[in-house]
C-alpha cells in the first residue's frame, strides 16, 4: 500500500522532471540554430486562424449571458447602467482567458499531442533523429512560441467580442442605452486588469502546448496509446490551467493591489 | 582507420518499466563491407538491436563502437555526426507523412546542406530513379502501397550516402515478389555502392537472397546472379537472437549445420514471428 502510493509519487515527480526538461530544452534550442521559422509560422496559423471561429463564438455567447444573468442582480440595487463594468472586467480578468485557453486546449492541446503521439508509434520521431534533426528544436520550440504569442492574441479577440455580446444584450434586451453601456465597460478596465488578461494566457499558452507535446511524445502502446495521450493532454492542461489561475489570481492580488 | 563498421560487447538494455533484460550480453562484430543478417523471432530483440546503433537509446552497460567510435556515452549532439555516417530503414517505412515523398527522400538534404532548389530536384529524382520511383516525385506517402513505403524509405536512407545501412525488416508484410525487389535494393546498394548492411528479418528466404545474390552493372543494365553453392559464401555472417540473447553467430553454410535447438526450430520455420497483412504493390 505505502509502496505503491511511494511508487506513485516517484512516477509523477520523474514526469514532471521531464515535463521541465522538455519545457527548458525547446526555450533553450532557440538561442542556437537552426530555428525553424517557417514551422513557428505555421504553428501561429493553425492554432490562431484555426481557433478564430471557436474563439469569437465562446466570446459572444460569454458576454451575452454575462449580461443577462448579472442585469437580474444589478437590477436587485437599481444598478442596471453597472452592467457593462460587470462585463467588461468579468471577461477581462477571469474568463476571456480560461474559457478561451479551455477551447483551445481541447482544439490544439489535443491535436498537437495526436500528431507527436502518431509520430511517436510510427517511428516517424526515431526516424527525425536519425537523421539528424532534433525533434524538440523542429516540432516542440516552433509550437511554443506559437502557442505563448498566439493565445493573448486571442484572448483579446475573445474580450473585445464579448463586450460586444455584452452590449447587444444590454441595447437590444435591456434597453440599455448604448454610451452608458460603454462608458461604464470602459472606464472600469485599470492598467492592472489589462496586465492580468495579458499575464493569464501567455502562462495558459504554455501550458497548453507544453502538456500537449509532453503528452504526444511520451506517447506508447501503438494507437490505443495516441487516443489516451490526447484524452489526458486535455484533462492535464485543463486542471493545470484552473489551478494556475486560482494562484495567478493570488499573485496578483499581493502585488498588483497590495 | 577502423575495420569494423559496428562492435558490440557484453551490451545489456531494459526498457524502462520492463522487469527483464531486453537483451542480454550481447557481442558482435560487422566488418567493413559485410553484411551482418540478424534473425529472431518476434520480440526477441532485434530493433532494440538496430535502435542502439543509432544511439536512439542508452546500453545499460557494454560498450558500442560504430565506426570505431564509441558511442554509447555520447550526448544527442555528439551523435549527430555518427549519425550522419548511417542510413536506417524502418520497420514500416517510417516517413514522414505531412511531407511528399519528394521532400521525405531529400528531408536530409534540406536540413542539413544548402543545396539549390535545382540541385536538390537532380539529387532526389536520381535516388527516386535508383529505387525506380522516379513518377512518385509529388505524391503523399499515404498515397503510396506497402512496398513503395519500403523503397521511398531506402531511398531516404541512402540520400546522404552513408557507409552503413540498416534495414529493419524490410520485407515484412510484403508479398514475395515486392519482397523480392527490396532485397534487389540491398544487394545494388552493398554491390555497387559498397555500403555496409544489417538486415533484420524473420524471413528465411529474403535473408538468403540477399546473401547468396550479387549484381553487376553491364552496358548500363544491372546483371544479377545466384550462388547456389552456400560453400562459397564468406562475406556475410548471420547472428540468431533469441530472447535478448545471441544463440548462434556464423556462415550460412554453418548455420546449415547449427545443431542449437533454437536455430533448428528457426530454420524448419516453427517460430513464430509478428504476423502482419500482407500488402501487395
Ligand atoms: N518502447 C518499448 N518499451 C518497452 N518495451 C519494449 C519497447 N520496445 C520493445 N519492447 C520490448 O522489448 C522486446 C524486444 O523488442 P524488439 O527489439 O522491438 O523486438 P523485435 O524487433 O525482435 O521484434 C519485446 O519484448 C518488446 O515487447
Ligand atoms: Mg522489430
Amino acid at each position: 500500500m505505502l509502496d505503491a502510493a511511494g511508487n506513485w509519487v516517484k512516477e509523477r515527480l520523474a514526469a514532471l522532471q521531464a515535463f521541465s526538461k522538455l519545457s527548458f530544452d525547446a526555450f533553450a534550442s532557440l538561442f542556437s540554430k537552426p530555428r525553424y521559422w517557417r514551422e513557428t509560422l505555421e504553428q501561429m496559423d493553425s492554432i490562431g486562424v484555426g481557433s478564430l471561429t471557436i474563439v469569437t463564438l465562446t466570446g459572444l455567447f460569454t458576454g451575452m449571458v454575462l449580461t443577462v444573468q448579472s442585469s437580474a442582480t444589478l437590477d436587485a440595487f437599481g444598478a442596471r447602467s453597472y452592467v457593462g463594468r460587470m462585463v467588461s472586467l468579468s471577461m477581462l480578468r477571469e474568463l476571456g482567458p480560461v474559457l478561451t485557453a479551455l477551447m483551445v486546449s481541447g482544439r490544439v492541446g489535443s491535436g498537437m499531442a495526436a500528431e507527436l503521439g502518431s509520430m511517436v508509434v510510427t517511428q516517424q520521431i526515431d526516424a527525425l533523429r536519425s537523421l539528424g534533426t532534433d525533434p524538440i528544436r523542429k516540432l516542440v520550440a516552433p509550437r511554443m512560441i506559437a502557442g505563448i504569442v498566439m493565445l493573448p492574441v486571442l484572448t483579446v479577440l475573445s474580450n473585445a467580442v464579448g463586450m460586444v455580446g455584452g452590449f447587444l444584450v444590454a441595447r437590444f434586451t435591456l434597453r440599455l442605452a448604448t454610451s452608458l453601456y460603454w462608458h461604464s465597460a470602459l472606464d472600469a478596465i485599470k492598467p492592472h486588469d489589462l496586465f492580468m488578461g495579458l499575464l493569464k494566457p501567455l502562462v495558459f499558452g504554455y501550458i497548453i502546448v507544453a502538456v500537449g507535446c509532453y503528452q504526444g511524445l511520451t506517447t506508447t502502446g501503438g494507437t490505443r496509446g495516441v487516443g489516451e495521450s490526447t484524452t489526458q493532454s486535455v484533462v492535464v492542461a485543463s486542471v493545470l490551467i484552473l489551478s494556475t489561475d486560482y494562484f495567478l489570481n493570488l499573485l496578483i492580488l499581493k502585488f498588483v493591489y497590495p | 582507420m577502423p575495420t569494423l563498421a559496428i562492435s558490440f560487447r557484453n551490451v545489456f538494455y531494459t526498457y524502462p518499466g520492463n522487469e527483464d533484460y531486453t537483451l542480454r550480453d550481447v557481442s558482435f562484430d560487422v566488418a567493413l563491407g559485410s553484411t551482418a543478417v540478424i534473425l529472431g523471432g518476434s520480440g526477441s530483440g532485434k530493433s532494440t538491436i538496430l535502435k542502439l546503433v543509432l544511439g536512439l537509446i542508452k546500453p545499460e552497460s557494454g560498450v558500442i563502437e560504430v565506426g570505431g567510435v564509441d558511442i554509447s556515452g555520447l550526448q544527442e549532439s555528439a551523435l549527430m555526426p555518427v549519425r550522419a555516417g548511417i542510413g536506417m530503414v524502418f520497420q514500416e517505412g517510417a516517413l514522414f507523412d505531412s511531407l511528399s515523398v519528394a521532400e521525405n527522400v531529400g528531408f536530409r538534404l534540406r536540413e542539413h546542406d544548402k543545396l539549390d532548389e535545382q540541385e536538390f530536384e537532380e539529387r532526389v529524382s536520381r535516388l527516386l530513379g535508383f529505387v525506380e520511383l522516379g513518377k512518385f516525385y509529388d505524391r503523399a506517402p499515404s498515397d503510396l502501397s506497402g512496398g513503395q513505403r519500403r523503397r521511398v524509405s531506402v531511398a531516404r536512407a541512402m540520400a546522404h550516402s552513408p557507409g552503413l545501412i540498416l534495414y529493419d525488416e524490410p520485407t515484412t508484410g510484403l508479398d514475395p515478389i515486392t519482397g523480392s525487389t527490396i532485397c534487389d535494393l540491398i544487394v545494388k546498394l552493398r554491390d555497387l555502392e559498397g555500403v555496409t548492411s544489417v538486415l533484420v528479418t524473420h524471413q528465411l528466404r529474403d535473408a538468403f537472397q540477399v546473401v547468396q545474390s550479387f549484381v553487376m552493372r553491364k552496358n548500363g543494365a544491372f546483371i544479377y546472379n545466384r550462388i547456389e553453392d552456400v560453400e562459397l559464401l564468406v562475406g556475410s555472417e548471420f547472428i540468431v537472437l533469441n530472447e535478448g540473447r545471441i544463440v548462434f553467430r556464423g556462415l550460412q553454410r554453418e548455420l546449415f549445420r547449427s545443431d542449437e535447438p533454437y536455430v533448428r526450430k528457426f530454420l524448419d520455420g516453427q517460430i513464430p514471428v509478428s504476423v502482419i497483412e500482407t500488402e501487395g504493390d
